[in-house]
């Protein structure tokens, strides 16, 4: 049984994700955008180390893909040739921090076979290297967003926590209205009022900052009433007696109070925004193709043909549960240290 | 009866805030419903002018809102470009069958939370609770998107259940019974999967109230007094836990809301999620509008519905 207070698991399974997911470039064997469009849905490559003369291989190898005749989409074996799996080897180019181009992948296999570790989606293109390279986008959409959202909170919750009076009445009016809208109906209507066809990166900066945005209130409000109880205490009187001025007590004595709620509130924030990245390109608001996010990976999922047939494509789904049970451990032990304080 | 005057005036006043807010967002977007016909060559320039001011599109915000606040009062909500009608009738229809699908969700997620959230906060540490946290955690990491796709392939593996849509062909020659039956096995896979979407946050509220409330002197007395520990649980210990579980009842209807957006959408279901959604994409300006306005009218009267269950459980709030 996992203990409640554990801090440390959660967050060493999101700092592997996270790592994973940053490295995609060297880790994924292909690009997230190379097709091969005579595999449609391959399934996964099976990894072989004995061939089909029973003789053992200490270097694993694939077989080379052949259509299933009359069958579009299935595929069986090609035995006659192997082709074994190499490591660090020279494949497609990726980028790393800004425009270093590098060639070196973890692993792949000799051309012209194809090493699909969980299967391919309807162009051909590997669902692995397209999973790492759409966690990118979506795990950091989530943490950006949330981010983004926490100091706006945090800005205006400290804005009207300290000054009160109308300043209070007003922000916490404007709160109170979008506290009051289904959060997602809110999203999709101010995704609605913006263009609809533009660039992946547009589309991600456009997500973060609408997602981001959208969801400033409930921070807000726990920050106004930390900061409500807080600017009373004595040690706050006695800095302003001494003649400090707001942003320093604001600073120094009062904004450190709520590092606490803001920590927990982030870890509970960053899945729901990481949820909605996912909801907005599964229906095709989000991030477009050909840039992967785990949401539009999903979208496919809406025929029902590849529903029924192809497993492997709801793993961009199942990825989201470890990450999603990561945030939650760590929301609980957060809220279980803060109350004990 | 002044508090719930107090309390419809203040929904109503949310209401007119939504939408303000609305249609401040719309000011701020580029484009409109005839933007994308503009290049269509069929279409002069004049043609769309024309179009937009019969719409009247050309007038600026404050016009336009009093005109829209004018069809409201009418009962109209504004007018469907893409439809060609007043955009209530749509609504409402569409509303019906949202409210068709989140009652039976709400019913069911609350019958099924409160008995496991008492029972586990009463055997709090012990196997059984240990059983349903680790349970309820997990459910919570599953993101509805994946517990409605793989009902879905549940039911189209099996055929036990059609899938998507609200009633089958042929709907209209069935008896009432036979139509009953037919919405109801409709309603079964977004009905559940709205049901285990939410129903872990309630259980763990209900949990934690609970724990707070078993703590308490009271109870150690009532204990004392030799009461059996169903009774204690359910006479004496849930009423006290009751006020923030029913100030919960009108918060989870909000995320119930939100979610059967998403499955709404994805099992086909004819609420007001795939209006919303169609609307977004067609440019449909009052739709989408309207779309919004209807949803928080749900939570408005969520929340009155709460206000009202709060109103007959505490005799403190009835005294004020």
């Amino acid at each position: 049984m996992i203990k409640t207070r554990t801090i440390s698991l959660p967050l060493l399974l999101l700092g592997f994700i996270h790592l994973m997911v940053l490295s995609a470039g060297f880790l994924a064997p292909y690009d997230y955008a190379s097709q091969n469009r005579a595999m449609p849905f391959a399934p996964p490559t099976t990894i072989h180390f004995i061939d089909s003369h029973g003789e053992w291989h200490f270097r694993p190898f694939v077989y080379g893909l052949l259509d299933q005749p009359g069958n579009f989409g299935f595929y069986n074996e090609d035995r006659k040739h192997v082709y074994p799996v190499r490591f660090f080897v020279n494949g497609d180019e990726y980028k790393v921090i800004g425009n270093v181009n590098l060639h070196l992948h973890l692993f792949g296999v000799t051309e012209p076979a194809r090493i699909f570790l969980i299967g391919a989606d309807g162009y051909g293109r590997d669902q692995f290297s397209r999973l790492l390279f759409g966690g990118q986008i979506s795990l950091f959409a989530g943490l950006l967003a949330a981010s983004l959202s926490l100091v706006v909170g945090l800005g205006f919750g400290a804005v009207a926590g300290f000054y009160g009076k109308w300043t209070d009445e007003t922000i916490m009016r404007l709160a109170e209205l979008f506290l009051a809208l289904p959060w997602l109906y809110l999203l999709f209507a101010v995704r609605a009022f913006l263009p609809l066809h533009i660039s992946p990166t547009a589309a991600f900066m456009l997500l973060v900052l609408v997602i981001g945005l959208v969801g400033w209130a409930r921070p807000a409000r726990l920050v106004r009433g930390i900061v409500l109880s807080a600017k009373e205490r004595n040690y706050v009187l006695a800095g302003r007696n001494f003649g400090a001025s707001d942003l320093y007590l604001l600073r120094c004595h009062i904004l450190p109070q709520t590092v606490g709620v803001v920590l927990t509130q982030a870890a509970l924030l960053i899945p729901q925004y990481i949820m909605a990245e996912v909801t907005l390109s599964f229906l095709g608001l989000g991030v477009g193709e050909p840039a992967p996010s785990w949401g539009n990976m999903l979208a496919s999922l809406q025929q029902y043909h590849v529903l029924i047939s192809y497993w492997w494509m709801f793993i961009p789904g199942v990825a989201l549960i470890p990450v999603f049970l990561s945030y939650f451990l760590l929301a609980n032990a957060l809220q279980k240290r803060l109350r004990l304080g | 009866m002044s508090f719930f005057l107090r309390r419809i005036v203040h929904g109503a006043f949310l209401l007119v805030g939504v939408s303000i807010l609305s249609f401040a967002m719309i000011e701020l977007a580029p484009g409109d419903f005839f933007a994308e016909m503009r290049l269509n060559p069929q279409l002069s320039a004049e043609t769309l002018a024309g179009l937009r001011q019969q719409y009247g599109l050309d007038q600026p915000l404050p016009v336009r809102y009093l005109h829209w606040a004018k069809s409201v009062a009418r009962g109209e909500f504004g007018f469907s470009f893409a439809y060609n009608t007043p955009v209530a009738p749509l609504l409402w229809s569409r509303a019906r069958n949202t409210l068709l699908l989140t009652a039976p969700a709400v019913l069911f997620a609350w019958l099924i939370a409160v008995p496991i959230g008492v029972g586990s906060a009463a055997r709090q540490g012990k196997w059984d609770d240990r059983i349903a946290s680790g349970g309820i955690t997990a459910l919570l990491a599953i993101p509805e998107l994946l517990l409605a796709l793989g009902f879905l392939l549940i039911s189209l593996r099996t055929g036990y259940l059609p899938t998507g849509g609200m009633i089958s062909v042929g709907f209209s020659e069935l008896s009432w019974w036979g139509k009953f039956k037919d919405v109801t096995a409709h309603l079964a896979i977004p009905v559940t999967v709205l049901t285990l979407g939410s129903l872990p946050i309630l259980v763990r509220h209900v949990r934690a109230t609970m724990l707070e409330v078993l703590q308490s002197p009271f109870i150690n007395a009532a204990r004392a007094h030799g009461i059996s520990p169903r009774r204690l649980l359910f006479r004496h210990a849930l009423p006290a836990a009751l006020n923030p579980l029913i100030s919960l009842f009108g918060f989870s209807i909000a995320g119930l809301l939100s979610a059967s957006l998403l499955v709404e959408v994805v099992v086909s279901w004819p609420g007001l999620g795939p209006l919303l959604f169609e609307a977004i994409l067609g440019r449909d300006l009052y739709v989408v509008i309207g779309a919004i306005l209807f949803s928080t009218m749900f939570l408005v009267v969520g929340t009155l519905v709460s206000d009202l269950l709060l109103f007959a459980a505490d005799p403190r709030i009835r005294a004020q």
